[in-house]
């Protein structure tokens, strides 16, 4: 498939004319219509001839970085004249009259959209069960969740729908399906890329970034999305360096930290299995492991689901059912939960016990995360707890769905770098992930750990049994 | 029982919208009212479509330090927006963006003639769409959302004002800095200026706040203001004397009836479940800003009155009279400035203009007005003869003058000038009387 390849290859294929876009955009169309109906990767595909179109232009002459490339999004991000639900039905009509940030640049870098990817509505879940728009099946184990909240981008990237996906991470929302389907996933530092555009779940801790199939392939998207945007007023004027470039700076004497309460109980054993042999190979690679402890990550969970559904509470009082022409009703339980936890958090009189003791402890982590840098430059860890889950395993007990969450939480109260990466298989052939957590802007260190170690390994190449 | 025995206790809240040239949190234009049709300055942030981001309006911002710093108010150097949640139509995030725990402006007091008046704070926050109801049975009702986002100034006073009269006096006052710094229209009748009155009422030597208070709305002038407070101390006072305690409620201001009528009982606090807008950085004003700020804002008009009494001898009512618009106040001061060179009395000039001896229509020019005046003044002059008889007199009184005028001496001719002005009990003709002490010296 052409579709295996990196996005350097094919920019070199395309350049060379060996292929053509509209070959590429051909090949991610009939992905999706062969798979999409098994795994629900998609809510809206758009149309195909519009994006034939756009290839055809891109093969004439070259737009950008990413020309001719397809790719795909979470349904969180509106699209002008597309479609845009945040995977709830309260959305089910709505045609935004304008295109998130994230969209602009990636079309202006040449890159073509195929379509709309399936989420836990509005961002709600980690097992993408909490869909208004059927649950989203694992290509890896068509009986297991892909993860959430952006499964179906995951799944897209996975079965090469298109070339990358942009996801969206609040509490693990990009990491914890990129790992359960066996690609890459990188959260960036809250301020990196613009969210104006993107649906908001909780508008602090919400970050907009590439899933793909390698580092390299995040370095090349980010590179076209990452950087200052007027519409966003919490959008970092920092610089954005050459993410390409730097991937291939030396891993040797870089310390990784691993903080000892993420192998605390808990961690299921194949896990752990795969952990302490991703743990050698960065040893083998000339790192120096370091046990580090982060004493507050236990208190990350509860803090989390304070401040995400206090601001969630605020951001979907807007859909108030008359001007987007879909009644409250439609609300999930799973968001009416959220939506009540989040507004008695607000309440007057438990404000301060509820809400206001939780940005303190926020404060607190990111102190004790800032703390750790002095004894190592990069923290390494499961990304989540267990191999993907069974449907129905969590949904049933929300305080079990909420804690699969406790590795992925901490770097968004901390607003913190992540990148998941594919670390290997359970006995079962379900994949596992690990994450790097970097300093605040050091994208950069994470893409050239994660390209390092995938030159040593080959997880990132395995592809799901359906596509052969 | 007589009304004397209860004192208003009465606080303000005015909001102001300011005149930037864009709206609060969006590029829009602020300029609801010259917009051609509804909903013709809006997109997708002050629509509140999803995934819109906020990003506050740096002029607006300045514009409310630029009053606390004219008011003497304190400045938080670290302020931010929070979010208030309510459901209304006109609303379309189902929050506010607004100014909760750290307003931008704070303390203070502005003085009236009843006493000082103290400031709460001055905060900023996002005007609301405007609700076109549906007149009649069948219609719908509409919303224009050119107002939406329009930035919106709110002060809050203390409970300091004790008669209706004073309310009026600040609510003047205060429109008068604002129209100075040039911040708003400020402008009652199109409501880019609304006035709120909390009004309720104690017994004459109590000093706690009382236990209710009702809030006065939908008041677009000063003399609705005014009027609106004394028909509430009538309402309550003969509610008290009936041993009722008056509701905890917002009333209308009816022009028509001259009443306050019932609009929404609080007796309820409502929870607004306020927290910090987290799609807002926190906003720092630095020192350099605050004292560049400062330093841009011009002479206010009660300075200006102390200094023209000072400088040109004019009585502060007639001060007042001229300066209540500074573009006019500033017209009239050149105008002074000249006159004063010409050697007429500015002071009596002024008084002239403010009795309606001298009209000019609003469009003379101050080089039209002075040639007005000084014609007309020397209609007034002496005649020639008295002038002649004076002049002579001050020369037989004055020899050693007279003689140092020969000499050379400039001062000398000021000196005999004088004279013939205390004998003549004017100035006017003074080119007259210095030809004639020419004429007589030679």
């Amino acid at each position: 498939m052409l579709l295996d390849s990196t996005i350097a290859e094919l920019r070199t294929l395309l350049s060379s004319k060996k292929i053509s876009s509209r070959d590429l955009v051909e090949e991610a169309y009939g992905a999706v219509e062969k798979l999409n109906p098994k795994l629900s990767a998609f809510i809206s595909v758009r149309d195909k001839k519009e994006a034939l179109l756009d290839a055809d232009r891109a093969d004439s002459s070259v737009k950008g970085p990413l020309s001719g490339i397809p790719f795909c999004l979470k349904d969180a991000y509106v699209t002008k004249g597309l479609k845009t639900t945040a995977g709830s039905k309260v959305l089910d009509t709505f045609i935004p009259p304008y295109s998130a940030s994230v969209v602009q640049k990636l079309v202006a870098g040449g890159a073509i959209l195929i379509g709309k990817n399936n989420m836990d509505a509005w961002g709600h879940g980690s097992t993408n069960e909490n869909t208004d728009y059927g649950a989203v099946k694992n290509p890896w184990d068509i009986t297991r969740v892909a993860g959430g909240s952006s499964g179906g981008s995951a799944v897209a990237v996975a079965t090469r729908m298109s070339a990358f996906a942009i996801g969206e991470d609040t509490g693990g929302s990009i990491r914890a399906p990129s790992s359960m389907c066996n690609v890459a996933g990188l959260k960036v530092t809250y301020g990196r890329v613009s969210r104006y555009g993107s649906i908001a779940y909780a508008s602090s801790l919400d970050t907009v970034g590439p899933m793909a199939k390698s580092a390299s392939d995040i370095a090349e998207v980010l590179s076209v999305i990452a950087g200052a945007d007027p519409k966003d007023a919490t959008s970092s004027r920092r610089e954005v360096p050459a993410y390409g470039a730097l991937l291939s700076k030396p891993l040797a004497g870089t310390r990784v930290g691993i903080p000892k309460e993420f192998l605390a109980g808990g961690l299921d054993t194949e896990v752990r299995r795969v952990f302490e042999d991703v743990v050698k190979t960065f040893e083998s690679l000339g790192a120096m492991i370091v046990s580090v402890s982060i004493p507050s990550l236990a208190y990350a969970v509860p803090i989390y689901y304070l401040i995400a559904t206090s601001e969630t509470s605020s951001n979907l009082n807007r859909y108030d059912g008359v001007r987007f022409g879909q009644s409250r009703e439609l609300f999930t339980e799973e968001t009416m939960r959220r939506i009540i936890v989040g507004t008695y958090a607000l309440k007057a009189g438990y404000h301060d016990e509820l809400y206001t003791r939780a940005t303190k402890g926020r404060t607190v982590l990111v102190r004790e995360f800032d703390a750790v840098w002095n004894t190592c430059d990069i923290l390494l860890g499961p990304t989540m707890p267990s191999v993907p889950y069974r449907f129905g395993d969590l949904m049933e007990d929300p305080v079990k769905l909420y804690l699969a969450d406790i590795f992925t939480v901490p770097v968004n109260l901390t607003g913190l770098p992540s990148l998941a990466l594919p670390a290997g298989f359970s006995e079962d052939g379900l994949p596992i992930g690990i994450q790097l957590i970097g300093k605040k802007f050091d994208e950069a260190t994470l893409l050239s750990l994660g390209y390092a170690y995938e030159r040593a390994t080959d997880w990132h190449t395995k592809k799901p049994n359906m596509l052969s | 029982m007589s009304e004397q025995k209860y004192n208003l206790v009465c606080g303000l809240e005015i909001h102001v919208e300011l005149n930037t040239r864009s709206k609060m949190f969006c590029g829009c234009k602020n300029d609801p009212f010259e917009a051609l049709a509804p909903n013709s300055f809006v997109c997708p942030v002050c629509l509140g479509m999803p995934g819109a981001l906020p990003v506050p309006n740096k002029q607006a911002i300045e514009s409310t330090v630029r009053l606390g710093l004219a008011l003497g108010c304190s400045i938080n150097r670290h302020s931010r927006f929070d979010r208030k949640h309510y459901r209304y139509p006109d609303l379309p995030k189902g929050y506010q963006i607004t100014q909760y725990e750290l307003p931008f402006c704070y303390g203070s007091s502005l003085q009236t003639s009843e006493g000082p008046v103290r400031l709460r704070r001055i905060h900023l926050e996002e005007d609301t769409a405007k609700l076109l109801h549906a007149k009649n049975k069948g219609e719908e009702s509409r919303i224009d959302f050119n107002r939406g986002g329009v930035p919106l100034m709110e002060l809050v006073t203390e409970p300091d004002i004790v008669s209706s009269a004073q309310a009026k006096e600040f609510g003047k006052k205060l429109r008068n800095i604002i129209l100075y710094l040039g911040i708003s229209d400020a402008d009652l009748e199109r409501g880019n200026m609304r006035l709120e009155a909390s009004v309720s009422l104690r017994k004459e030597g109590e000093t706690a706040l009382p236990s209710y208070k009702v809030e006065l709305k939908n008041i677009n002038s000063f003399g609705f203001m005014e009027k609106a407070i004394q028909f509430e101390i009538k309402r309550q006072t003969a509610l008290l004397e009936h041993g009722e305690q008056p509701a905890q409620e917002t009333r209308g201001w009816h022009e028509q009836t001259g009443e306050t009528v019932l609009q929404r009982s609080k007796e309820n606090a409502e929870d607004y479940r306020y927290f910090p807008d987290p799609d807002i950085p926190l906003i720092e004003l630095s020192e350099e800003l605050i004292s560049k700020l400062k330093a841009d804002i011009p002479e206010l008009q009660s300075a200006k009155v102390e200094r023209w009494k000072k400088e040109y001898g004019i009585e502060e009512r007639y001060g007042t009279l001229l300066s209540e618009e500074r573009t006019e106040a500033d017209m009239w001061e050149a105008l002074f400035i000249v006159l004063k060179k010409d050697g007429i009395s500015v002071a009596d000039f002024v008084k002239d203009v403010s009795n309606k001896k001298t009209l000019f229509t609003a469009v003379s020019s101050v080089a039209d007005i002075r040639a007005h005046y000084l014609a007309k003044k020397s209609a007034d002059a002496p005649s020639p003869e008295k002038i002649a008889e004076a002049v002579a007199l001050v020369i037989s009184e004055n020899a050693k003058a007279v003689a140092d005028y020969k000499a050379g001496s400039e001062k000398a001719i000021m000196f005999l000038l004088g004279q013939a002005f205390k004998k003549l009990q004017t100035k006017l003709g003074a080119d007259l009387i210095k030809e004639e002490f020419l004429k007589q010296l030679i």
